[in-house]
């Protein structure tokens, strides 16, 4: 018996490192998963990067070896002579005494090793190393996210929703308020977690060092479609940047097709009580500004694509799309419907 | 009255032994069953109510499993997985981890300490029966439909009036704070117990381990509970009387919430753990045919780990936007608080290697758990550090350690526990086959279920989300854990099995079947009622090994002893040496602590209701059951000393 | 080793044997488990009154009632210990006034404690001052009034001759539980009363 467990033992302990490898691999792979953290594109989360690796990798190192340890302290070989019931000899000799004060030595070493970098590395990340490009204002709500972009000139402040876009290379300072309960900013590949708790501002910054699309999640359970609750972050060279962002200033343009038109009364008199879409007389607050919805790529905060039959199938019912979501279902004939999609679609 | 009256030390007959048993048996069929308060009698309530909870956290996981396995499921609405995460959570944290804990230790402890019962044996029966009425009381919410749904933690402002307007928090509220009274009561009995009621020459360095967690969990919670119990009265008096501790428009704080339910919360944590750990360090030994190592460090660290659990809980609110400084001092705490648990480990791993292991179902518990134990530490460790917590903080990744912890150091030690100490409570064996069938399902499917899961986790996904995406790249490891969970569920039936086949047909159990040392194997399997027919006196730490080990010259005197046969009696000790103090007279059975616990869930079913008049009504009958109970009809202790001539 | 183990002869002090009941000690940890609830409720004050500085009213309550309550409160203790060290001297009738005269002081005590909540501007809904102030002298005074219950019990037991054998420790019990309360109030009010001073 004793034999097939030894053997078990470490056809177990192969396998565990082999799967331990095998994870991580695939984690910090090529093809990072779009929430993974064990790939980082700015400032910031690489410090915390390195911090998250070090401590990993103490981590297996010590599992690997206390697992080790622990099989090898059963199935190692003794006297074969003992009688049965017999008690083993209690008296700890000097050197198993030495053993563990060695080992109970390492691990606080260790630990204040890991206390000072974790402190380095709070430091190091607190600020960014240059003035913030300029100040988003995120507010989080069930089950969304408000995305303001602060100036000091009240012509160049302009309101999205759910997805924004940062030039890269620069650090970004963001303001993080919640209008109902407690929600938490996230955007792995930039920037750990923050709280956005109601009645006060939490502030964090993100730098992003590479041009791509990173993608977010609240991270504070906030209630029923706290599942769908995700953030699409673009960055872009400065360039492209400021081309988006002129063109997120700008009011929407009359639409010219019948239908579209037709939409946009549908609009005004159905949605404006919680849509705002500038340039027309809709200013609802409640509800995601949809003044350049097309130029997004997701609908009801991620949970379905910007494409196709998703757009008219989310204002028939919100509620079998994403149930809970605060967008009630609202009651439109065949062709208000088919109207109104049309005028949103001219939104870009 | 100057006359000193001896009582004899004498030796233990069989003549003694029927009296005893005439003084100590309880009453028979369903009415002796109310009102007895036999630590055993109510130990094995306790035990048995704690898995029933086990199994329906454990059925509510399975559930979650389910939905989870693939992306985009709608096996359950949203609605619906909130209440199962909320229910799996609370059920098993608060109704299961530290009530098990405390069903073993009531059941062993007096066998442990050389005592008749605990020191407060009507007490006792009360907390049992606080125990299951708040448990009732929690579920009928779910068979009603009104499960709480915000998390067992509960957050605010979700948690508020604003936001969840039906009376599923006010459920949750009301019946965690009747059972912060059952857990209060029950840790008062067991320190006081420890403090009085051990035998002459047990002194402090001569307790089993298992003595020092469940004493260091029992302090910690007199200390802790009263945060909770707070926070969940005062979000209901914010619900339901307009009050404004947590809501933000008047001024209220929500992270006021958080401080005051992790101020408990981290303590708690160590509540549930230490004791299972103190079986682990009194029955590892046994199957490694030597005493612990380290004894002392062991005794130590198990304290110290409570002492600093108290200055850790800021480390649950790292993301919460608080000043740098301050979350400092509890980072580094909790890099700190590592140290007395590498201490326990390496101890727990020298005793193996310095021993001849034996291999059984309970030793095989007892070796894996020191692995888990490591692998739920090092995962813990990690997010002592402020700035990878911002990144691990509410992702599998902490679902994974809490199960390794929670399964790892509770519910493994529990099971190896149960396979050592089922031939002393029953008096039969459980099976090694199925044991160990039981432990490699049990293993096996954990580690499937939740070793990916810290992969899950850094590859991002959340907690708490009902479905996911089926881009996120957690598909297949969503998989491989649900089929782990069924593995390990099957494992726990397997174990459920062995403990009805046994009872019935197990093979009939010695008074020591494992060759151990403790107090408890020296009593038959099960024990009588009364315990011990003469009260021993104890010499060492290991009473039955003294032959043997050869640590000391002294003898331990288990057959001759003081009878106390004068009703129910057992002998008071002083607290650090256990030097004889006084005779304490045990009370007879009693239906008090029924009513008293009927009367304080009437209370809070009053409460729930908003109904003054029931509230009144219950206060009423609970303060005639507590006017019978204290009744003064005779006196409770009477002082002694050692005589030497 | 021992032959035999003694009946304790009566010596003088009663008292250390007293300690030697389980009660006695259940009591303790009792108290010590209250006192964390009163840890926790003052800590909630002293949060919210760092967070809500702005909103938390500037000036310190009245102490015209309040203080002559706690010296009320603080003379129910002195006299709770008198009838204590008479019951453990033997004398009953004395022990018995000494908790009558606690029982009265309390009853003031709650009475005047009643008036002062009815001449605040402010109820418990009214905002989180209001919350706190009511939910902690009301915690208090829950306390209060189970203390003035025990004490009735005990002077009932005592008229019955209940207590009659000197080592029955219901009334040392009680008399911690008493006092316990009394320490509570004197955190209490330095909270409330004598904080707003000192900020």
């Amino acid at each position: 018996m004793n034999a097939l467990l030894r053997k078990l033992g470490k056809c177990g302990f192969r396998l565990f490192l082999a799967s331990v490898l095998a994870g991580l691999g695939s984690a910090a792979g090529v093809a990072a998963p779009p929430l993974g953290y064990l790939q980082s594109f700015g400032s910031k989360a690489d410090s915390i990067l390195n911090l998250t690796w070090g401590l990993l990798i103490i981590s297996i190192l010590v599992v690997v070896v206390m697992t080790a340890l622990v099989l090898w302290a059963i199935f190692r070989s003794r006297d074969v002579s003992r009688d049965e019931r017999g008690l083993e000899n209690i008296e700890s000799s000097k050197r198993s005494v030495h053993v563990f004060e060695f080992g109970l030595g390492l691990t606080m070493l260790i630990l204040i090793g890991c206390v000072a970098w974790t402190m380095v590395t709070l430091a190091a990340i607190d600020h960014p190393h240059e003035k913030p490009a300029f100040t988003l204002e995120i507010t989080g709500q069930q089950w969304w996210w408000k995305i303001r972009y602060l100036s000091d000139q009240p012509s160049q402040i302009f309101t999205t929703a759910n997805e924004f876009h940062v030039p890269v290379g620069v650090p970004i300072k963001i303001k993080l308020r919640s209008k109902d309960v407690i929600h938490s900013f996230w955007v792995p590949a930039l920037t750990g977690k923050t709280d956005l708790i109601p009645g006060q501002i939490n502030t964090t910054w993100l730098e992003a060092d590479k041009p791509g699309v990173y993608s977010g999640q609240c991270a504070e359970y906030c209630g029923a479609q706290h599942a769908h609750m995700g953030l699409r972050l673009i960055a872009e060279s400065a360039e492209k940047f400021e081309a988006w962002r002129k063109d997120q200033l700008k009011s929407a343009s009359e639409p010219a097709a019948s239908n579209a038109k037709a939409g946009l009364v549908v609009f005004e008199s159905r949605c404006a009580g919680c849509h705002a879409v500038r340039g027309t007389s809709a200013g609802g607050v409640y509800g995601p500004d949809l003044s350049h919805l097309m130029t997004r790529a997701t609908l009801a905060d991620g949970t379905i694509p910007n494409k196709g039959g998703y757009l008219a199938g989310w204002i028939a019912d919100p509620q079998h799309i994403k149930p809970g979501s605060r967008m009630p279902r609202v009651a439109l004939s065949g062709e208000e419907l088919q109207a109104v999609t049309a005028y949103l679609r001219t939104l870009r | 009255m100057a006359q000193i009256s001896a009582i004899p030390i004498v030796d233990a007959t069989p003549e003694l032994a029927r009296k005893l048993d005439g003084i100590w048996t309880s009453g028979s069929g369903v009415l002796g069953w109310l009102s007895s308060v036999d630590h055993k009698s109510i130990g094995i309530r306790y035990i048995v109510t704690a898995f029933i909870f086990l199994l329906m956290g454990g059925v509510e996981a399975l559930v979650m499993r389910v939905q989870l396995a693939r992306p985009d499921q709608h096996f359950l609405t949203p609605e619906q997985y909130n209440e199962f995460f909320t229910m799996h959570g609370v059920s098993m944290i608060f109704w299961y981890a530290s009530p098990i804990l405390s069903g073993i230790s009531n059941y062993i402890w007096p066998l442990l300490l050389g005592s008749r019962d605990m020191a407060f044996p009507r007490l006792n029966a009360l907390s049992y029966w606080i125990y299951l009425f708040s448990g009732i009381f929690l579920y009928a919410s779910f068979a009603a439909g009104v499960a709480p749904d915000a998390g067992w933690f509960n957050y605010v402002p979700y948690a508020s009036m604003d936001y969840n307007p039906g009376i599923n928090i006010d459920v949750y509220s009301l019946a965690l704070i009747l059972l912060g009274i059952s857990t209060t009561v029950g840790a008062v009995n067991f320190i006081v117990t420890l403090l009085r009621t051990r035998a002459p020459g047990m002194s402090i360095n001569r307790l089993p381990i298992m003595v020092w967690g469940t004493l260091t969990a029992s302090v910690g919670n007199v200390l802790a509970v009263p945060a909770v119990s707070l926070a969940f009265f005062l979000l209901w008096l914010d619900r339901r009387f307009g009050t404004h501790f947590y809501d933000v428009p008047t001024g209220g704080q929500p992270l006021l919430w958080q401080h005051l339910f992790w101020m408990f919360g981290h303590p708690w944590v160590y509540a549930i753990v230490l004791p299972a750990m103190g079986i682990v360090s009194d029955a590892l030994p046994v199957f490694c045919r030597r005493p612990l190592f380290g004894y002392t460090v062991v005794a130590l660290s198990t304290v110290l780990t409570m002492v600093i659990g108290f200055g850790v809980w800021v480390h649950h609110m790292f993301a919460t936007g608080l000043p740098n400084i301050g979350m400092s001092f509890f980072s580094a705490a909790s890099f700190v608080i590592v140290i007395p648990s590498a201490v326990a480990v390496f101890a727990w791993t020298a005793t193996i290697a310095l021993g001849r292991p034996r291999m059984t179902t309970a030793f095989l518990f007892f070796a894996s758990f020191i692995v888990m134990f490591v692998i739920g530490g090092v995962s813990g460790f990690m997010t002592a550090a402020v700035p990878v917590d911002w990144q691990l903080t509410d992702t599998y990744f902490i679902v994974a350690h809490i199960h390794y912890v929670l399964i790892g150091i509770n519910v493994f030690p529990v099971i190896g526990g149960i396979y050592y100490w089922f031939p002393k409570m029953t008096g039969r064996m459980l099976s090694e086959r199925l044991g160990k069938w039981c432990f490699w399902l049990t293993f096996i499917g954990f580690n499937v279920a939740f070793l990916p899961m810290h992969l899950t986790g850094l590859r991002g996904m959340p907690r708490r989300i009902y479905t996911y995406g089926p881009d996120f790249g957690w598909n297949t490891l969503n998989m491989i854990s649900s089929i782990g969970a069924f593995v390990l569920a099957i494992g726990i039936l397997l174990f459920l099995v062995d403990v009805a086949i046994s009872l019935r047909r197990g093979a009939r159990a010695v008074d020591n079947p494992w060759d151990a040392p403790t107090l408890e194997w020296a009593v038959p399997s099960p024990p009588p009622d009364y315990n011990f027919v003469v009260i021993p006196k104890v010499a060492s730490r290991h009473p039955l090994w003294e032959d043997r080990l050869g640590e000391t010259g002294e003898r331990s005197l288990l057959n001759r002893g003081c009878s106390l046969d004068d009703g129910r009696e057992t002998l008071a000790t002083t607290s650090i040496d256990a030097e004889p103090d006084a005779i304490l007279k045990m009370p007879e059975d009693s239906f008090a602590p029924l009513i008293l616990a009927i009367s304080l869930s009437g209370l809070f079913v009053a409460m729930l209701a908003q109904s003054v008049g029931g509230g009144v009504l219950a206060l009423c009958v609970g303060f005639i059951a507590m006017l019978t109970w204290l009744w003064p009809e005779r006196v409770t202790f009477r002082p002694v000393e050692e005589s030497h001539g | 080793m021992a032959d035999a183990i003694v009946l304790r002869p009566d010596r003088g002090s009663v008292s250390d044997d007293l300690k030697k009941s389980s009660g006695w000690w259940g009591m303790l940890f009792l108290v010590a488990t209250e006192a964390a609830v009163f840890a926790y409720l003052l800590f909630s004050y002293y949060y919210m009154a760092i967070e809500n500085h702005s909103v938390w009213p500037s000036s310190a309550p009245s102490m015209k009632l309040a203080l002559p309550n706690t010296i009320i409160l603080l003379v129910s203790s002195v006299t709770v210990w008198w009838a204590d060290r008479q019951y453990i001297a033997g004398r009953m009738t004395e022990a018995m006034d000494g908790l009558a005269a606690s029982v009265g002081l309390g009853v003031v005590f709650f009475g005047m404690q009643l008036i002062e909540w009815h001449n605040k501007t402010f109820t418990l809904a009214s905002d989180p001052y209001g919350s706190l102030y009511f939910t902690i002298t009301g915690f208090h005074m829950a306390h209060v009034v189970v203390g003035l219950v025990i004490m009735a019990t005990l002077i009932l037991w005592l008229a019955l001759g209940h207590l009659s054998d000197r080592r029955n420790s219901a009334v040392s019990i009680a008399a911690i539980y008493w006092h316990f309360v009394d320490a509570v109030w004197l955190t209490v009010f330095f909270t409330f009363y004598i904080t707003p001073y000192l900020s």
